[in-house]
């Protein structure tokens, strides 16, 4: 099947014959694009406040739910606001091939009628909003790493300073037009910008951060696993604009990354609860959400650039390799990452990204005037090359970046509440608020 | 008169009520615990996480009971809340000094 024969590729192709160079006119901004892409940053915001949250705070215990809930929030307040003061410009703002420029800083130039470069058939104020729930997001989840023990000072330092050291200039490279995506590098919808990114500097986080007390001896259950069941719900079907938007366009490819996302995440799910059912003897329900989660974030790469079945079988291996990443492998080298971040998120952004150079069909990301990106089984190895490097960049850019920044937060406002405050619980201790009876 | 106190299984709580009653007690204070005897407790996985929860809910029955109808009052409660399984709880008899209606001022006895 040849997309671009399609009533929708061939105004595409007008409209892209249009399209002047950079920030054009109103006469590219599309309708359907722009409904759709709200649509889809609305539901992107949705992932994070409240899906995040309640995915994160059903499983830390009671005195703790408030305070993760309040990461989630608080991530959103700070990262939105420093997105559009600066961020954005520096991760979409401009060609260089490390980081963007001011020229988009506190949206100067983004006017009713102008457009990103990147997304040509929608208001840039739009791009700029869509972009922003992802930075919002990325930071967010990083807390999970470090749940029941870090200051809320320090997550909102943390926030502020990781977005400028990690995020905007990973995604610059990858989206921006840096140098990752000079190399051919195909993320889609941020296998290494969200959650390689996420995952890399959890792991990090908690390596520096310390385990919790009473880590492998207390009984540390989860507080309401009722309530990540919601969160993961929130998540699944958030994921839809997630991916799905990030064809910044309303079409066929969207529907086709929207595909693969949901069996990714059906195969993922199963997936984790077969190994579970199997190796345990009962399937678990945080199983059953993990693996979905797993199979979600491995797809979010591939997912514009893969066929259904593929994103299927993605979701099949994100979902064995990371339960055995968030049990065997977590319990084997010792780290408290909490709540996995880097067990589900990590390995499976990598793995995802690594599986989009093996699996890319042309046909899925061809668009008119542009042939599409073809991977590994399509007989182009180089794709799986470039992959690999987007993910070592990443990762060892991360972890040197939040390292660093970690450091810096430290020496500011410290990392760790001491030991009486995560005794009594970070509700009580950081908020002065408790779930009541 | 004395306070009976029984540790009972949860779920049999209506049975005892209802036992209780018909051997003429009017009230009770009943509130959940956790604890354990001779039942072991069990084992909670989270993603590889393994939890020994070591108490188990159980549901604390106290009543106030004058000495003349403690022995009805106790067979009442064990027939009740007996299942024959381990976990099935204790009934303790301890003396009460002193018991006083807070409506009307009413002591021991004309209290309870």
């Amino acid at each position: 099947m040849n997309l671009r024969l399609t009533r929708a590729g061939l105004s595409a192709a007008a409209f892209f014959a249009l399209a002047a160079p950079a920030f054009a006119a109103d006469a590219t901004i599309n309708a359907a694009d722009t409904a759709f892409m709200i649509g889809a940053t609305a539901l992107v915001l949705l992932m994070t406040i409240p899906g995040l949250a309640l995915f994160y705070c059903g499983m830390v215990r009671r005195k703790n739910v408030l305070a993760t809930m309040a990461q989630s929030v608080a991530a959103t307040a700070v990262v939105s606001l420093l997105w559009f003061a600066l961020a954005y410009s520096l991760a979409f703002g401009g060609d260089g091939a490390l980081i963007g420029g001011f020229g988009r800083a506190f949206l100067a130039g983004v006017g009713v009628e102008t457009v990103s470069p990147f997304a040509q058939t929608i208001p840039e104020m739009l791009y700029v909003a869509y972009q922003m729930t992802f930075a919002v997001i990325t930071c967010a989840l990083v807390g999970g790493a470090v749940a029941d023990r870090l200051k809320f000072s320090a997550f909102l330092l943390f926030c502020a300073l990781w977005l400028f050291v990690v995020y905007a200039p990973v995604a610059h490279w990858a989206w921006g037009g840096g140098f990752l995506a000079r190399l051919g590098l195909i993320d889609f919808a941020g296998g290494t910008v969200v959650h390689l990114n996420a995952g890399v500097a959890g792991l990090v986080a908690a390596v520096i951060v310390g385990a919790r007390q009473g880590y492998g001896r207390e009984n540390l259950a989860p507080f309401d696993l009722s309530l990540a069941v919601i969160g993961v719900g929130l998540l699944w079907v958030g994921w839809f604009g997630f991916n799905g938007g990030s064809a910044l366009q309303a079409g066929s490819r969207a529907a086709f990354a929207i595909v693969a996302t949901h069996l990714s995440a059906c195969a993922g799910s199963l997936t984790w609860s077969a190994l579970e059912w199997a190796g345990r003897g009962k399937p678990s329900v945080l199983g059953l959400i993990s693996g979905a989660v797993a199979g979600l974030g491995a797809i979010t790469p591939a997912s514009g650039f893969v066929l259904p079945w593929q994103g299927f079988v993605i979701g099949v291996l994100a979902g064995g390799l990371c339960y055995w990443a968030c049990t065997a492998l977590k319990r084997r080298l010792g780290y408290d990452d909490t709540l996995d971040v880097f067990g589900v998120h990590g390995v499976g952004g990598a793995l995802g990204t690594l599986l989009a150079g093996v699996f890319a069909t042309a046909s899925v990301s061809a668009a008119a005037g542009q042939a599409g990106v073809s991977g590994l089984l399509e007989g182009r190895p180089s794709q799986l090359v470039a992959q690999a490097i987007g993910v070592g960049v990443t990762a060892a850019w991360c972890a040197v970046g939040t390292w660093a920044t970690l450091k810096i937060v430290d020496a500011v406002v410290g990392l760790r509440v001491n030991a009486d405050q995560e005794r009594e619980g970070l509700d009580l201790a950081l908020h002065g608020e408790t779930l009541g009876l | 008169m004395k306070l009976v106190i029984a540790i009972i299984k949860p779920f049999k709580l209506d049975d005892v009520r209802a036992a209780l009653e018909a051997v003429g007690v009017r009230g009770m204070t009943v509130a959940e615990v956790k604890g354990f005897g001779r039942q072991r407790g069990h084992t909670e996985i989270y993603r590889g996480a393994e939890y020994l929860v070591s108490f188990l809910p159980k549901t604390r029955v106290e009543i106030a009971v004058p000495d003349e109808r403690v022995e009805a009052v106790v067979e009442a409660i064990l027939s009740a809340a007996r299942t024959g399984a381990i976990g099935d709880g204790k009934i303790f008899v301890t003396p009460l000094e002193r018991a006083v209606r807070v409506r009307t001022g009413e002591t021991d006895d004309d209290a309870l």
